[in-house]
């Protein structure tokens, strides 16, 4: 894993040297954040994975026992793997549906905008401002049956006599990419700027077109960005269970959903192994991922 | 200005003079501007249904559509049960879990930066991890210790906290991190050079060059710690946040008010945004 | 001026010896050794990358040397901190703070020594680098030139004993280029300070400094005041690098103990068939195979047979022209010889004698007092700029 996640060092300026720079006050400045990440991080994640092998017959009140009880696994992904497939596609669409959305926006930001940069910037940044769960209840007044976006679509023929929008699959993809987008559109946006605007009229200057200009000098160049982008909009998305609840229907539930549930009605054995298992599915996805890409830089 | 117009005029010797005139170009140039805007306006679509609704005055407790205009919402904000207590909770542990993640993060990110020693991947790692790392599961596993330590019992503000800081706490050296590696460290060996000590060259060169970065990070934090819910509904215990108020009330019928407090939010953070912003420009202007 | 760190008594040179620098496996600065003389203005001059920055950024301690010491007057400072350095830096890059004025970044030093008053002293500053006015502005608004000057300004103030200039003047027009030289000339007399000057100018280097030294591959390959390190260049890299040499392989035939083999010291040599001589005391080899080398401008072409106006002493026959570029001041000559090779040679325009043309059959005229022998086991190649080959 350390492979891929390796930072820009080569590319980055050596430190200063001078004064204290040996390992010791390194190691003092990253003791708190560390200490603080090994106890409320590391450790929780053994602990789960314990956790995800006790007994289930026990309970929160009974207690559990430590049986190393593999079977957790195959009865959690046996009865949850249709809501496991589902939260990837959906993740998967809606991480897609942000690189769509994203690029033209950050890209317009970088080098259409002007003097409306800044504006633009915070306007993305804006929909933070508001409370993320508020927000997505708008959308279920967006998508509401009886709102003029499903009567517009009705009228046009894009939706039947009785079709809906809201408690539908499209809704759930549409959520998560509306909550995610930013996390999307900021790093693409911080890379994009980075490009310096000569490098784009020395490609022209070397008699390239536009479009051979954008795949052979933009595109690369934004790669950084667009893999952190990525990351940044699947991950959240595939664990997510907001989206499904509040604008989907039973059957668009995630696995997010059922970890939730299987949680709060005390099944932690069950609960530990399915979060265990998303979390490796994502790390392993992510691994592959950011080994095709090419990028060294995350985030 | 565009590259698009400078390679048409490297490249566009053939045609015409005025044949570049006219609606269809301007839309050719400018059609990356206008894909964006319109996304834009779907970004923002949902802040304005917000405030909208902030004036709506409904029919009935599960009614969706906007049934009538009213002011009633503004002036009895805490009039639904509990509103603004898990408002005051949100704010107090937004604040703390800023301050925390801000402060950790950002000596991480100047050790990760400006110091070598041993085992930086493995901090890399370390960093980078919980971010990977979905809601539901960050939740669960830190609930997972908390039952386990024998503190189930006791979640609440202080277990909100912790994960908070959790949480936050990678985004802010990743964002301070990104700062300060754009920081060329020859202006902090300028300084040193121009006989500034150590402690000297930090507050007078680094941190002020930094700042915008761990101001950044910050914001960051607090909208993270605000908004969150998955994580903090696992580890709450009987503590009421906003977001899980937002949630109670979806399943029983939202109160228009929270479309108040939505909007009340937004505009605070924007009027934040924009005296920074002209703040900062006068200072360049001058 | 301030007289906090004016020069303290003679003897204060800035020693370097066994100076070396590595980064992992690349040895940037090789084993190093250099006396720069108190309030002397020395130019480090060498192709890009030969480790002129890393020498300088050790001597301003923001590189920890590997091996060596660096020693001024009888202080040895080669671990001290950089603050703690009476030596100030003038970076390529300039780093300028870019949060700061101009004013601000100029009087940065001055105020970390516990100054008060230092806005005289700022806008005086100001004024010598021809920056009055913009005091206020920040370093983006300003052209690269005029950052440069900040730059130095922000340096000079301080009066350090030893001042690092890193190509100081790369990014100003010849014109300005040439009123700072003059500038910086001036203030270094005036104020006695020792300046280390890096340059890619080679013209810059010669008419600035009292001693340059030609640096290559981490090493100085040779030392001294200009004209010694032109007429009489100790290594092939040297000859090519300062300015052009034609080298042309020959053998020492005689004269190089006390035989008689001609007038005076000089080294008598075989080049191709011929017999040419060199002047003893220029001769780094004077046995066995060698370089013979001549600068274009002391080759004087004649027709094939036809003696030059001034006898010369040397002369090869059998060239032809087969180039001629007429460039001002000058017109250059390239002469294929017979044995392949193709030399150059430069004559003054100054209306004396007919040009000539492409494919005339000439000799090659000079003096043996402009010879200079080389050791053949050198590439002859070295330090020619890729555009000259
Ligand atoms: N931090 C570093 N790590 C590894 N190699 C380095 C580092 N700094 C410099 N080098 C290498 O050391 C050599 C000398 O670099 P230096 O900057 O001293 O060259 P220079 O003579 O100043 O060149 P220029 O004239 O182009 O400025 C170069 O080959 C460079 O690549
Ligand atoms: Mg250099």
């Amino acid at each position: 894993m350390a492979g891929p996640l390796r930072t820009a060092e080569p590319s980055a300026p050596p430190p200063a040297p001078g004064g204290r720079r040996g390992g010791l006050s390194g190691y003092l400045l990253l003791l708190p954040g560390g200490v603080w990440l090994a106890l409320f991080f590391v450790v929780p994640t053994a602990t789960l994975v314990a956790t995800s092998l006790y007994d289930p017959s026990g309970s929160l009140q009974l207690g559990y026992r430590m049986t190393g009880h593999v079977q957790n696994y195959a009865d959690s992904l046996q009865d949850y793997a249709p809501q496991l497939v589902r939260s990837f596609v959906y993740a998967g669409t809606a991480t897609l549906a942000c690189v769509v959305l994203g690029f033209p926006l950050a890209y317009a930001i970088a080098f259409k905008a002007g003097r409306w940069k800044n504006l633009m910037l915070v306007a993305v940044i804006a929909p933070f401002f508001t409370s993320f769960l508020v927000r997505t209840l708008s959308w279920q007044y967006i998508l509401g049956d009886n709102e003029a976006l499903v009567s517009f679509l009705r009228a046009v023929r894009v939706l039947g006599e009785d079709g809906h929008l809201l408690a539908t699959p499209f809704a759930v993809v549409t959520g998560l990419t509306y909550n995610f987008l930013p996390f999307m559109v900021l790093p693409l946006y911080a890379s994009l700027e980075k490009i310096d605007h000569r490098f784009l009229e020395a490609a022209a200057d070397l008699y390239s077109s536009p479009f051979t200009a954008f795949r052979t000098v933009t595109l690369p160049l934004a790669m950084p960005g667009l893999v952190a982008g990525t990351l940044l909009t699947f991950i959240p998305s595939a664990g997510d269970y907001i989206n499904s609840e509040l604008l989907g229907n039973p059957q668009t539930r995630m696995v997010g959903n059922e970890i939730q549930d299987l949680f709060a009605a005390g099944d932690y054995p069950t609960a530990s192994a399915l979060s265990v298992t998303l979390m490796a599915a994502i790390v392993l996805l992510v691994f592959v991922y950011v080994r095709r890409s090419g990028t060294e830089e995350l985030v | 200005m565009s590259t698009a117009t400078a390679t048409a005029r490297r490249t566009g010797r053939g045609s015409g003079r005025g044949a570049g005139r006219g609606p269809g170009r301007w839309l050719a140039d400018h059609l990356v501007l206008v894909l964006g805007l319109l996304v834009l306006v779907y970004m923002t679509v949902p802040v304005l249904v917000v405030m909208l609704m902030s004036f709506n005055d409904p029919a009935s407790r599960n009614s969706y559509s906007f049934d009538g205009f009213t002011l009633a919402n503004w002036t009895d904000v805490c009039g639904p049960y509990q509103l603004c207590e898990s408002l005051v909770t949100s704010l107090q542990i937004g604040l703390l879990a800023t301050l925390g993640a801000t402060l950790l993060g950002t000596l991480m990110a100047f050790a990760m930066v400006r110091h070598r020693f041993r085992g930086r991947s493995a901090a890399n790692l370390l960093i980078f991890l919980p971010m990977a790392t979905p809601e539901v599961v960050m939740g669960s596993s830190l609930l997972a210790l908390f039952v386990n330590v024998g503190v189930a019992g006791f979640l609440g503000f202080w277990t909100i906290l912790v994960a908070h800081v959790l949480f936050c706490l990678s985004f802010v050296v990743v964002t301070v991190k990104a700062r300060l590696a754009g920081l060329d460290p020859r202006l902090e060996q300028a300084a040193m050079d121009l006989y500034a000590n150590e402690w000297q060259t930090f507050w007078r060169i680094s941190f002020p060059l930094v700042f915008p970065g761990i101001l950044g990070a910050a914001l960051l934090s607090f909208s993270l710690s605000f908004d969150d819910f998955i994580i903090t509904n696992l580890n709450a215990g009987q503590e009421v946040t906003f977001p899980m108020f937002v949630w109670g009330a979806a399943q029983r019928g939202i109160p228009p008010q929270i479309n108040v407090v939505g909007t009340i939010m937004f505009l605070v953070a924007m009027s934040v945004v924009l005296v920074g912003e002209l703040g900062s420009r006068r200072r360049a202007g001058r | 001026m301030s007289q906090e760190s004016a020069p303290q008594g003679a003897g204060a040179d800035l020693v370097l010896s066994g100076l070396t620098k590595r980064f992992a496996t690349f040895t940037a600065v090789d084993d190093l050794d250099l006396r720069v003389p108190q309030g002397s203005f020395f130019a480090l001059l060498g192709p890009s990358g030969c480790g002129k920055t890393t020498t300088l950024r050790m001597v301003a301690g923001l590189e920890e040397p590997t091996a060596g010491t660096i020693t001024l007057g009888t202080d040895d400072i080669t671990h001290l901190k950089p603050y703690k350095r009476p030596v100030n830096t003038v970076f390529q890059s300039y780093a300028l703070f870019p949060h700061l004025s101009i004013a601000a970044n100029v009087a940065f030093g001055l105020r970390r020594r516990g100054r008060k008053q230092v806005a005289e002293d700022v806008e005086r500053m100001l004024d010598l680098v021809e920056l009055t006015g913009l005091a206020d502005r920040r370093p983006a608004q300003l052209s690269g030139g005029q950052q440069q000057r900040v730059a130095l300004a922000r340096a000079l103030i301080n009066q350090p004993r030893v001042l690092l200039l890193d190509e100081p003047l790369g990014a100003l027009d010849l014109k300005l280029r040439r009123q700072m030289q003059i500038e910086l000339k001036r203030i270094q007399t005036e104020v006695g300070l020792t300046f280390v000057h890096v340059t890619h100018d080679q013209e810059e280097a010669m008419t600035m400094a009292d001693t340059v030294a030609v640096m290559n591959a981490g090493r100085i390959e040779q030392l001294g005041p200009p004209e010694v390190l032109y007429e009489c260049p100790a290594t092939t890299f040297v000859a090519n690098f300062l300015g052009q040499s034609n080298l042309v392989a020959g053998r020492v035939v005689g004269g190089s103990g006390v035989s008689g083999g001609g007038d005076g010291g000089d080294v008598v040599l075989d080049v191709h068939g011929a017999t040419v001589r060199a002047d003893r005391a220029r001769a780094v080899v004077a046995q066995g195979d060698v370089w013979v080398g001549v600068r274009p401008e002391k080759v004087v072409l004649a027709p094939a047979g036809v003696a030059p106006p001034e006898p010369a002493g040397n002369c090869l026959r059998g060239g032809v022209v087969s180039d001629v570029s007429f460039v001002g001041v000058s017109t250059q000559y390239l002469v294929r010889m017979p044995w392949g090779q193709e030399l150059t040679a430069f004559s003054q325009n100054s209306g004396h004698h007919e040009r000539l043309r492409t494919g005339a059959a000439v000799d090659l005229h000079w003096s043996p007092a402009h010879t200079f022998c080389l050791d053949a086991s050198q590439d002859a190649a070295a330090g020619v700029e890729p555009e000259d080959r």
